[in-house]
């Protein structure tokens, strides 16, 4: 196979894989702040006992997503180099200080602190110990801007100058606030909101559906619907300036995502289509008429354009537009699970035991909602650049690797099966702590707490 | 020597910076990949406390490879092309190792008690692939790639010597951060990887400069040679005084911190060889520092930020391992 295909493939799946666990963690950082916050501040002790459990268990799942997201991430940070060795050679000069700036004022500032965050519990102060989760917190989301501001920079470039087909940097704060950016720093912050809140409902209402649920799993699956029924209209209205920033400056993405071939005034919404790169065509379309002029220019007969005119430059139309309506399709979903769930939350006096098991069920369903919506979004805007690697200016052909197509298709074939067992070995263990998580062995914290200050003084102060 | 221009300079500031990113790579993950190792000798209960004295560091360990990576990447884009592609299949299988060790790492804990000893297994058998895997890409990388028979016969010698020093410093490690039952086995661990990591060290030393003529010319020629002949004299001594006292009771006492100090020492004379070995080159005989190197300007504002947060990093790394200083005890999360 060609080695600029297989090089894609492989690149795709390693960050596929990586997204998973990032698009948690910069949520559920910040959750683990608020349930300890909850913790420090209730007076009732029940209640007291109750947020510590959530942390506890919750801080099992941030430690388990975060170990995957740096060993993926590591295997990335080289994939760089061997996958596109002439993006670097072109592009380095820009591409490199946003990189490296984001190895030094987040990587470092996460895996500094979380060594605290986890286990230094009972060897520092309270506050050094919120600190240091809140620094925590504050690293994945620095990881967030610098990496979505080289996304978004390969997206709609700007504040550059090309000499001798080399890039050079003219402004980096146009750089870094390229026109994209802002939008879709958003949008991906608010997905991890989602696939964070989903995630929390999911596994919570798993734990009451299997009876295992204490009151810990009530708070948390109210925190998780509060927190999505929040998130969920927010995101619907990012996403829409976010598209209507893609319209401006991509439109061929924006033609790709709606499935228009040519030009056209008063553009249909296409509900259903398959299109066909060959005949340039939509077969068994399902359209509302108007609709998407109506959406991209709020005017009924406004002009979009077509494929038509980006002529050997522009995305593949099947998978960009099918996985713009996996990713709409499942937020509509996410907004509408979680304002009904609260509604009936709500009707249910707040209290999940009378709420019915088939809704319990669909959020149980629901756990990873947010991975499906925040891949099927990266593909749209990933794919939907292509056929270039910095729109508009390098093709993706041009800087591939160099190596032999069967070197990259034996590691391909490594990577997909060591990232298949890893994501049934961390869903099928998010299971299981999730069904004994209330059966620690230190179930009371008073206890606990004092054996391990005394442990400590007594053996931790040597050396 | 003439003056440099402060463009000249820069490619020099972010070699050196690369070199020590990667050395202080080496010898956190080397420990922390030495312990994951030394693994398949304890017993499941001695495994806990292995683990748990790495728990806290391994994280940022191994950010100081993406660190000394990405600079290689940021500031000699031209070079890291060449690097990548050459040791593009060990590269993917240390990544592998990396992988399957920092999953099983956190599995093993988390998931049923039954397959506990399944990830202990993977834990073990990532350390020693990405070790392995880590040696190979050194001796490819000393050697300038070259081809020929006696070429991968030296990578392969590294391949195996690398781990073993690894094994060497997890084992003084835990020398360092256990006591009693383990403390005793780690010593002796210690006393076995140490023969196999000097005789490793040695061959390295005298096979370098035969495989490379530029590494002869550089050591072998007076009067430089008077100066630099205190590298390997140091290292001798430092390995000696880490036997010496891996064999004295005060090792299990108040002195059990200076076996892994010196063995730090001992890698870091080794990086200062290697580094004069191969400067100013950045691939040997192939690149130097000045051709692969980014634009000037890209450079500067990296620069900006490594002064900023590089003494930030240490201060906080240096926080961390003081509130996990002292014996390990249990990791919980509490």
């Amino acid at each position: 196979m060609d080695v600029v295909f297989l090089a894609r493939i492989q690149f795709a799946a390693n960050i596929t894989f990586h997204i998973l666990f990032p698009a948690i963690s910069i949520a559920l950082g910040w959750v683990l702040l608020f349930f300890r916050l909850k913790h420090l501040r209730a007076t009732d002790p029940q209640q007291k006992l109750d947020w510590l459990r959530a942390y506890r268990l919750w801080t099992k799942v941030f430690a388990l997503t975060f170990a995957l997201g740096v060993v993926s991430g590591v295997t990335m940070s080289f994939q760089f180099g061997t996958n596109w060795p002439g993006y670097m050679e072109r592009v380095g000069n820009i591409a490199g200080p946003l990189l490296g700036y984001e190895v030094l004022t987040a990587f470092f500032l996460e895996a500094g602190f979380l060594g605290v965050m986890l286990f230094g519990h009972r060897r520092v102060g309270e506050m050094v110990h919120l600190g240091s989760t809140f620094l925590v917190a504050l690293g994945t989301l620095m990881s967030a801007f610098w990496i979505l501001a080289l996304n978004s920079w390969m997206q709609t470039p700007a504040g550059y100058e090309i000499i001798d087909g080399q890039f050079h940097a003219k402004n980096w704060l146009e750089i870094i606030f390229n026109p994209s950016f802002p939008y879709r720093l958003v949008h991906m912050v608010l997905a991890s909101a989602l696939t964070c809140a989903f995630l929390l409902i999911g596994i919570s209402a798993w734990q009451i559906l299997k009876g295992v649920a204490t009151d810990t799993a009530s708070r948390v699956l109210r925190t998780g619907l509060v927190f999505a029924a929040l998130a969920a209209p927010a995101q619907m209205v990012a996403g829409d300036f976010h598209g209507l920033n893609t319209l401006k400056h991509q439109p061929q993405k924006v033609a790709a995502m709606e499935g228009i071939w040519e030009t056209t005034r008063g553009a249909p919404l296409l509900l259903f289509a398959i299109p066909d790169d060959a005949t340039r065509t939509n077969r068994f379309e399902l359209a509302i008429p108007k609709l998407a002029s109506l959406i991209l220019r709020h005017d009924a007969d406004g002009e979009l354009k077509g494929l038509n005119e980006f002529p050997s430059a522009h995305p593949p139309v099947f998978p960009v537009f099918w996985c713009f309506r996996i990713m709409v399709g499942t937020g509509i979903l996410m907004l509408l699970v979680s304002w009904i769930g609260l509604w009936r939350h709500w009707r249910d006096g707040w209290d999940f035991a009378r709420m019915p098991r088939p809704m319990l069920k669909l959020f149980a369903a629901m756990t990873f909602a947010g991975w499906v919506a925040t891949i099927a979004g990266w593909y749209v805007t990933e794919i939907g650049r292509q056929p270039f690697i910095v729109a508009g200016l390098i093709r993706t052909s041009d800087v591939a690797s160099r190596v032999p197509s069967s070197s990259v298709a034996l590691t391909l074939g490594i990577y997909i099966t060591l990232y298949l067992v890893l994501l049934a070995a961390y869903v099928g263990v998010l299971k299981y702590m999730s069904e004994t998580a209330d059966k620690p062995a230190r179930p009371l914290i008073t206890e606990g707490l004092a054996e391990g200050q005394q442990k400590n003084q007594h053996r931790g102060e040597f050396a | 020597m003439t003056s440099m221009s402060f463009d000249e300079l820069l490619p020099l500031i972010f070699i050196g910076l690369m070199g020590v990113s990667l050395l202080v790579y080496v010898v956190s993950d080397g420990y922390d990949l030495g312990v994951g190792m030394l693994m398949h000798r304890a017993t499941p209960g001695e495994r806990d406390t292995m683990v748990a004295s790495i728990g806290p560091f391994w994280d940022a360990n191994e950010t100081w490879l993406v660190l000394g990576v990405g600079l290689l990447l940021i500031a000699f884009p031209k070079a890291h092309g060449l690097v990548l592609s050459e040791l593009y299949l060990p590269t993917a299988l240390m990544l592998v190792g990396l992988i399957l060790r920092g999953a099983a790492f956190d599995f093993r804990v988390k998931g049923k008690a039954s397959r506990k000893a399944m990830w202990d297994r993977l834990f073990i058998a990532g350390s020693m692939l990405a070790s392995l895997c880590q040696g190979w890409m050194l001796g490819r990388y000393i050697s300038g790639f070259g081809e020929g028979w006696n070429y991968p016969i030296f990578a392969a010698a590294i391949a195996v010597a690398l781990p073993m020093a690894y094994a060497l410093l997890g084992a003084t490690w835990l020398v360092m951060k256990t006591d009693g039952e383990l403390q005793d086995k780690a010593i002796e661990w210690s006393k076995i990887a140490w023969p196999p990591m000097v005789v490793g060290l040695i061959l390295i030393s005298m096979a370098t400069p035969w495989i490379s003529e530029t590494v002869r010319v550089r050591w072998f020629t007076l009067p430089a040679m008077i100066a630099v002949v205190s590298i390997p004299i140091t290292t001798c001594i430092a390995l000696l005084a880490a036997r010496l006292l891996l064999g004295s009771p005060a090792v299990r006492g108040s002195l059990c911190w200076l076996p892994f100090a010196l063995l730090v020492l001992v890698f870091f004379l080794s990086f200062l060889g290697l580094s004069y070995s191969i400067y100013p080159f950045v691939v040997i005989d192939r690149l130097t520092v000045w051709q692969a190197a980014s634009s000037p300007e890209s450079l500067k504002v990296i620069l900006i930020g490594v002064c900023v947060t590089l003494p930030v990093i240490i201060a906080y790394t240096g926080f961390s391992y003081r509130v996990f200083r002292g014996k390990t005890i249990e990791l919980d999360y509490a």
